[in-house]
């Protein structure tokens, strides 16, 4: 479903161009649920965003559905049917839960509907519909309703970048849990860039990303055995997981 | 009604839409004026609407106690090259709780300037309960201005409540505002300015707020949007002359080449007023921009949004 070839994605820093993802290649199979994994600074984050659109590589191509969506722009791939949820939510002055989950859902959802999806990720849907998207809401329920946008779009891809950055190990707890139900019910593919032991428990495939490259790829079973215990796979809080 | 000469039509009905949120002759007291005159006026039981004897305007009077009434003011001017001074005032009774809708919309299609200046008074009783919205529009796409210059001076008695609802969004090439009040003890004001100028408009809004009696307290919060070469300044000043409270912000977002001017100003007099301030002037966020892209709105879609929700 999502293929990318040969990528390579450049920046200019202060002593030249650096080159932050390197030939990197990969497929997203239909209906799969994928967590990447690896160290800080290798990249991942970076890759989410060319995934969106929002970067374009140097070069290599990305191809969706078999279409050439290298030179799409970030309306026209979220139009295809990719979504992204970031890692820092963005805030808005003035504009309200409702109205967020009513332009991610692209139609005049009611109320109710509206609530449905704030349920989803465990809001008590009464208390934020109108609420701003602004300061006033916490890194948690931020986060949340970043995710309930991105569940409200129900497209074939949802790439989430780091969904436990920023957020108290009590929202965590929380937050897994939204992952689990969007496993089971979703029909599309998941794409989620984490470290969390317990997120990584439940994907179909990891990939390890460092410093710009794949250096694992495989099934959980396969994978998860060498990675515990190192930075690719934390492990939330020993005395919550008891 | 009928005792009028003039009559509302067609475009001033769609224009009081837009000031007034009028679909049709209001519930309770109006008075309408279109190009100069009175058109229609309504009284009621507790309000009493009066034209001043020297036709400069007119006195709005409502009984003490009077308690969810309402009062429709709205101005129409739809000739072109009319310029007129209005002064209305509000005396508002003792203990009266109620809303009162001003406003003021020009459509001007000609190539003289039109110009309204109301000066509204308002005189808030002991203990009175008053909400009161304003809004501003201009249309026309004649050459001549759409000129508004509306003041207002309020004197609030002990105990009483006013919220000001002040809206300017579309159409008026040059507007100057300027507010005035006086609070006593225990009183409070609310005032929410929402502002959006584009093309070559000039906006200029300014508080003064003086709160002289004890526990007295003022909220005033403008936000506005300057688009294209557009011109915004925005004074608030609030005096503290006695034990209060006193918060002011100015929150705008800048475009294109517009320009926007800041100026909080606060005095405190007494060691027990507490008084803050807060602007800040910026562009949309990039990632603003960019987190609405990926829900699949173009780029322009997503500015709109983003104004629209800021202004709302």
């Amino acid at each position: 479903m999502l293929t990318l070839e040969n990528i390579s994605f450049d920046v200019k820093g202060e002593g030249g161009e650096k080159e932050i993802i390197k030939n990197l290649s990969l497929t997203i199979d239909e209906g799969k649920f994928v967590v990447i994994t690896g160290p800080n600074g290798g990249g991942k984050s970076t890759l989410a965003k060319l995934i969106a659109g929002i970067y374009k590589p140097t070069s290599g191509r990305i191809l969706f559905n078999e279409t050439d969506i290298t030179e799409a722009g970030i309306t026209e791939r979220a139009n295809m049917g990719i979504s992204f949820a970031f890692q820092q939510p963005v805030r808005f002055k003035g504009v309200q839960v409702l109205d967020l989950i009513r332009l991610a859902a692209k139609k005049k959802l009611s109320a109710a509907d509206a609530c449905q999806y704030l349920s989803e990720v465990g809001l008590c849907a009464k208390d934020y519909i109108n609420r701003e998207v602004n300061g006033s809401l916490s890194g948690g329920e931020l986060k949340r309703i970043e995710i309930a946008t991105v569940l409200a779009r129900n497209t074939q891809l949802s790439v989430f970048d780091e969904p436990e950055a920023g957020i108290d190990l009590w929202s965590f707890q929380n937050l897994i849990q939204v992952f689990e139900r969007m496993r089971e019910s979703t029909n599309g593919s998941i794409l989620i860039i984490s470290h969390q032991e317990r997120i990584l428990n439940i994907a179909d495939e990891i990939v390890v990303i460092a410093d710009g490259q794949i250096t694992k790829k495989g099934s959980r079973d396969e994978i998860m055995p060498q990675i515990m215990g190192t930075a690719s796979a934390v492990d939330a809080c020993s005395v919550l997981n008891r | 009604m009928g005792q009028f000469d003039q009559k509302i039509d067609a475009i001033q009905m769609r224009i009081l839409e837009e000031v007034a949120g009028l679909h049709e002759v209001p519930e309770g007291a109006y008075n309408i004026r279109a190009n100069g005159k009175t058109a229609e006026r309504s009284t009621t039981a507790n309000i009493d609407i009066v034209s001043k004897e020297d036709g400069s305007g007119i006195d709005i009077k409502i009984r003490p106690f009077t308690k969810h009434e309402s009062v429709h003011i709205p101005v129409v001017l739809s000739e072109s090259g009319l310029t007129e001074t209005v002064y209305n005032d509000f005396y508002i009774g003792e203990g009266s709780d109620v809303v009162i809708v001003a406003g003021c919309g020009i459509h001007n299609c000609g190539d003289q300037k039109s110009e309204h200046d109301g000066i509204h008074r308002f005189f808030v009783g002991k203990n009175a309960k008053v909400k009161y919205v304003e809004k501003h529009y201009g249309e026309g796409d004649g050459k001549g201005q759409r000129i508004l210059n509306p003041v207002t001076e309020v004197t609030m008695e002990e105990g009483s409540y006013m919220e000001m609802e002040m809206v300017q969004i579309k159409g008026v090439d040059s507007t100057k505002r300027t507010t005035v009040a006086d609070l006593d003890k225990n009183a409070k004001l609310i005032v929410r300015e929402r502002l959006l100028t584009h093309g070559s408009q000039d906006a200029e809004s300014s508080f003064v707020v003086n709160l002289n009696g004890e526990d007295a307290s003022a909220d005033v919060v403008s936000r506005s949007v300057a688009k294209e070469h557009s011109h915004q300044k925005f004074v608030s000043q609030i005096n503290g002359n006695t034990r209060c409270a006193g918060h002011t912000e100015c929150d705008a977002i800048i475009m294109d080449d517009a320009k926007i001017v800041a100026v909080p100003e606060l005095t405190a007099n007494d060691v027990d007023a507490a008084l803050i301030h807060e602007a800040a002037i910026g562009k949309i966020a990039g990632e603003q921009i960019i987190k609405l892209m990926t829900l699949g709105l173009t780029e322009e879609e997503a500015e709109a949004q983003i104004v629209n929700g800021f202004l709302k």
